[in-house]
């Protein structure tokens, strides 16, 4: 016997090997198929949905709001973050409506957006993005104030150009909380996305879900979740983590 | 030229700066001297221009450069990136033989954390000369370094003052750096602080 431990990734596969376990045990015991399906009867819907093209339109479709809600919520967020961290006056006026926003529940602003705006895409997006701007602008304005006064100071004197400032001294510094804050926010936004569309859209995998639980689906509502769960660890492997690798280069080094 | 004429400075209801008025030609180096805590740096974030919000004017030519108390480096750019950087103007080549002025031409594609102090201090002199500033502001930038470091640094100083001969001031504790590197030196004193000494060839 060796103490050694084992490897992350060993650990990983067997962490997620006992989820696989216990829905076998689950679905065994349960002994209804259209309460709680086996996972490998999960083959045919899901074969089906692929052949006949309806699930990657959803996918992308959802995909494509997630992003640009992510994108909004990011860029707008950043600089309501950025400007509330620097400067008190502007923190002092905008910080009760923060937490106004921070203590609306998702399911309001999305209502209220459909209701004003109408059954959009617009109104979709808006609510989406609303919803995960408050918390962008606090992750950010926590880095914003913890700027270095020397690093200004050091882009004064040489005077550097603001565009060149903002690049160079200033999202470098915020780079940690810019990251901490697309980690949580493409996490929450998919799933908002979701709720987006279970109450007002007429395609996407909420919506699907939405469908295949009138029909009282398990099999298409499980094929659904799955698929986009497994296309943003996709996006977390191939896009979110490289990133991050790549501006935390010059610390390792 | 840089010239100073400061009529006061205030924190708060502290005065820390009196009136405080002088030149710097060009190619001259003047030292401030004086104890901890009497405003030496305060009187240099105003001639910076970094502290605008004091009583009196300062001229400063337009190429103003300076060693701070801290390397100040950007951590996240290379070396060579450093003084690029600052200096839009600079190319690579540029930046290269910089650093090769201050003895780490080999060191251009590190980052500052994989530099010692004594390189860090190195790679922001070479940032400061790499302008070809009009006027330097040095602030104790030999601090924390080992005395042969600490002399090395000096010479180099002196070296790169001759050659791009900058309206330079200077600020240290250390009596020895000041009378090696200064044409003149002014000692602060009292509070609020004023010019106690302005005295000549150091």
């Amino acid at each position: 016997m060796t103490d050694r431990a084992p490897s992350p990734a060993a650990v990983r596969a067997l962490s997620l090997g006992a989820l696989l376990a216990l829905w076998v045990i689950a679905a065994t015991l349960t002994a209804d198929p259209t309460i709680l399906p086996q996972p490998w009867s999960l083959a045919r819907p899901f074969g089906r949905e692929v052949a006949s093209g309806a699930l990657p339109l959803h996918l992308g479709m959802t995909l494509t709001r997630v992003a640009w809600a992510f994108a909004l919520a990011m860029s707008i967020g950043t600089a309501l973050g950025l400007l509330m961290g620097r400067y008190p006056a502007v923190d002092r006026w905008l910080d009760p409506w923060l937490v106004v926003f921070l203590n609306l529940p998702a399911l309001v602003l999305i209502v209220l957006c459909y209701l004003w705006i109408g059954l959009n895409e617009t109104a979709a997006i808006a609510a989406v993005t609303l919803n995960k701007i408050p918390n962008v602008v606090t992750v950010i304005r926590e880095g914003a104030r913890a700027l270095d006064p020397g690093l200004a100071a050091m882009a004064q004197v040489f005077r550097v150009p603001p565009l060149a400032r903002l690049r160079h001294v200033t999202l470098p510094q915020l780079a940690p909380f810019v990251t901490a804050a697309a980690r949580s926010g493409i996490a929450v936004i998919w799933k908002i996305v979701l709720v987006v569309e279970f109450l007002g859209r007429s395609n996407g995998v909420g919506f699907m879900i939405h469908l295949n639980f009138q029909q009282f689906d398990v099999a298409g509502v499980l094929v659904y979740s799955l698929s986009f769960i497994v296309v943003m660890l996709l996006v977390e492997w191939t896009l979110l983590q490289p990133a991050e690798r790549r501006i935390r280069r010059w610390r390792g080094a | 030229m840089i010239s100073v004429r400061i009529a006061a400075k205030v924190f708060g209801a502290t005065p820390v700066l009196g009136d405080v008025a002088f030149d710097v030609a060009p190619g001259e180096v003047v030292t401030v001297l004086g104890p901890s805590g009497i405003g030496k740096s305060t009187l240099l974030r105003i001639v910076a221009g970094i502290d605008r919000d004091f009583a009196g004017a300062v001229t400063r030519p337009e190429r103003l450069t300076m060693v701070f108390q801290e390397p100040m480096l950007l951590p996240w750019r290379t070396a060579a990136e450093n003084l690029t950087l600052v200096h839009p103007g600079l190319s690579r080549a540029g930046a290269m033989e910089a650093l090769a002025q201050v003895g780490i031409a080999d060191k251009a594609d590190l980052f500052p954390r994989q530099l010692s102090l004594g390189q860090q201090r190195r790679v922001a002199l070479a940032r400061a000369f790499a302008g070809a500033p009009q006027a330097l502001i040095l602030d104790e930038p030999f601090a924390s370094l080992d005395p042969a470091t600490a002399d090395e640094m000096l010479a180099l100083t002196e070296r790169l003052i001759a050659g791009a001969r900058p309206a330079t001031l200077f600020v240290t504790h250390a009596e020895a750096e000041a009378r090696r590197l200064a044409s003149r030196v002014l000692r602060l004193a009292g509070r609020p602080a004023t010019i106690a000494t302005n005295g000549g060839g150091a």
